[in-house]
């Protein structure tokens, strides 16, 4: 068979390079530009080398941003993989009216914007017209997450609890609803326990599910910004501020340009190390003893 | 092990059922032997599958008692029960090694850990599934994990029956004719009280010391292969044993004969009122005698087509407006002109309304 020249598959193929070009490509290569480069102003750069680089990672207030991060993203993941766990567990199965109702109210959280998650938190936890703020001073419970950093902790928590939770819960459900009800009839016959089925059916059998789930979770808390942002500020002090919003302050707020092309591609690669090593583990634990 | 007994057991899907048809199990009183390989046989939608559950304890009956060994268990759950099951597809735990996954039950159960040993071991060699032992059980064909399914089944000694829900399904014919064979000789070494439902003659018949038919709803006859071969007391049992199934023709009831459109077929000594519901006269193609016409009783006919099934040969005759199958040997000679058919008495049924009546 002759091969026919023709040329016409580069018009198909060149509209998505330059989406991805422009999109992805180029900005991320300007940010690599811009980490080697000393910048004053438009057309006043000089190269500096490994010089940024060097700088991020002797910055003692990133190191402080990096661990809360990693704090933030650990007890993230701790909090909501199991209670989404749980929330799936007990979600009624079947085609109900009760099961649609609770897979809205589910997914309700997920349909709010990021920073109206944050202004409902904030008014929520205000002192003189929040609910859950006026509800803890009626108790005479000292609660002010604006100058206490433990209870801009635990909002900033919280908040992230209530908005994402639904998600897990419904990736899990999904997993769960997936299991043919004859292994629940084998597990009866079986004599197992209820934790024997959730151990050796449901968990084995929610295991891709979760994968995904933690990973989301892993990656959207590690660069939370929105939400700390509209709630403290940061604040109080730096007790909230996270690698994100103090990346913004550097770039935006103090124009530091090159040294915040430095901490993005950074940045960049721990979510990705972190990522590779969640996915690792989590699925080497599935596989088990290799032959 | 247990006999199993069922008193006035029917159960319907509707909250208040009125008419027979309503009921998924029609009300059925019935003993069944300790020890025996009983098989469940019938089309799908027939009620099999249900009285597998009500049995297991996988569903409460909407009405009537099973009995154990005597004893009332119609509320208890199949660990109450003591009873195993395999499930139409091969039920593993993933995470567990094949050795985990027969030692799941026993372990549950607080078997000490000898006894799981030995058990375990046991059960892996009756269905060579020693080499696998510690392999994961994901990892394993289907055929083998149906194994397994079977294996957790037969790992408890002290089971009071193991229900087989149509557990070949997914296995491959010559691995299906091997493990039928395995279920068999476990069943005759242990003497283990089996019941196995499927929709499969060939399953049924091989399988099982007695066959229940069942037919929307009812069972319509419990007995051995040969009984059912034999004596079909419904004309379903007739019809779905066999192959092909029994000659079934409509007639009406002279005095010591039959009528079927107007050609006299001999029945001598039934005393069957010749009144009400509708009658049915059957005979297996195996029963069917094709001589010449001429001969006492014959009845002559037209041959329309003879296949040659290397075995045996297959005779289609018209009898007025039917069409009658009779198996011959290979050697007979059939007439070309001047065929005739006979009834033997003994063999040739008469139905009414489905049921035997003689």
């Amino acid at each position: 068979m002759d091969k026919v020249q023709d040329n016409r598959a580069w018009f198909l193929i060149i509209p998505v390079f330059l989406i991805v070009a422009f999109s992805a490509v180029i900005p991320l290569m300007t940010v690599v530009n811009y980490s080697v480069q000393e910048i004053f102003g438009p057309g006043q750069t000089f190269f500096v080398g490994t010089e940024w680089f060097e700088a991020v990672l002797k910055d003692d207030r990133l190191h402080d941003a990096l661990v809360r991060q990693i704090i933030y993203s650990l007890a993230v993941l701790l909090i909501e993989i199991p209670l989404g766990i749980l929330i799936a567990l007990g979600m009624p199965g079947g085609r109900s009216a009760k099961t649609s109702l609770t897979l809205v109210l589910l997914a309700l959280p997920l349909l709010i914007p990021f920073n109206v998650v944050g202004t409902i938190w904030q008014i929520f936890g205000r002192g003189d017209i929040g609910l859950l703020g006026a509800t803890f001073r009626a108790l005479g419970i000292d609660y002010n997450y604006t100058n206490n950093s433990a209870h801009a902790w635990i909002t900033v928590l919280v908040m992230d609890v209530w908005h994402w939770t639904s998600l897990v819960a419904l990736l899990c459900y999904a997993g769960l609803q997936s299991i043919p009800p004859a292994f629940y009839q084998a597990a009866k016959i079986d004599g197992a326990s209820k934790w024997a089925v959730f151990r050796y059916i449901q968990l084995p059998k929610m295991r891709g599910v979760l994968i995904i789930a933690v990973l989301l979770r892993f990656m959207d808390s590690f660069m939370i910004y929105t939400e700390p942002f509209v709630l403290t500020g940061g604040g109080p002090g730096n007790s909230t501020t996270f690698l994100s919003q103090y990346l913004t302050q550097m770039a935006v707020g103090q124009f530091d340009i090159g040294k915040a092309a430095a901490f993005s591609i950074v940045y960049f690669l721990i979510v990705l190390l972190f990522s590779f090593i969640f996915y690792t583990i989590i699925t080497r634990t599935g596989e088990g003893e290799k032959k | 092990m247990a006999t199993i007994q069922f008193d006035n057991l029917g159960h319907s899907y509707h909250p208040h059922p009125s008419k027979p048809e309503d009921y998924a199990l029609r009300r059925l009183s019935q003993e069944w032997e300790d020890g025996k390989a009983y098989a469940l046989l019938g089309p799908s939608g027939c009620g099999k599958s249900t009285l597998l559950n009500i049995i297991s304890g996988l569903l409460v009956p909407s009405e009537g008692r099973v009995l154990f060994d005597g004893l009332d268990v119609t509320r208890c759950t199949p660990e109450e029960r003591n009873i195993a099951q395999v499930f139409q597809f091969p039920v593993i735990y993933d995470t567990m090694t094949v050795y985990e996954n027969l030692a799941f039950p026993l372990r549950n159960r607080k078997v000490p850990a000898a006894d799981v040993d030995r058990r375990v071991r046991q059960v892996a060699e009756a269905l060579d599934l020693t080499d696998d032992l510690k392999k994961r059980a994901q990892r394993l064909t289907p055929d083998a994990k149906q194994k397994i399914s079977m294996g957790r089944g037969l790992v408890r000694s002290d089971v009071a029956a193991i229900l087989f829900d149509e557990p070949l399904t997914v296995i491959d014919p010559h691995t299906k004719w091997i493990l039928r064979r395995k279920l068999r000789q476990i069943h005759e070494e242990y003497r283990l009280t089996m019941i196995y439902v499927t929709h499969d003659q060939v399953e049924a018949l091989t399988f099982a010391d007695k066959v229940a038919v069942m037919y929307e709803g009812a069972m319509v006859q419990l007995g051995t292969p040969q009984e059912l071969f034999e004596n079909p007391e419904h004309t379903f049992v007739g019809y779905f044993i066999g192959s092909p199934g029994i000659n079934l023709m409509p007639c009406t009831l002279g005095n010591d004969h039959a009528l079927v459109d107007g050609i006299a077929i001999p029945l001598p000594d039934r005393a069957v009122p010749a009144v009400g519901g509708k009658f049915e006269l059957g005979i297996r193609p195996e029963f069917l005698e094709l001589t010449r016409s001429g001969s006492a009783g014959a009845i002559p006919v037209q041959v329309t087509g003879v296949d040659d099934l290397g075995t045996s040969k297959l005779a289609t005759v018209r009898l007025g407006n039917h069409t009658l199958k009779a198996r011959l040997s290979e050697d007979q000679e059939i007439p070309a002109l001047d065929a005739a058919i006979r009834f033997p008495n003994r063999w040739t049924k008469l139905y009414r309304d489905s049921h035997l009546v003689g």
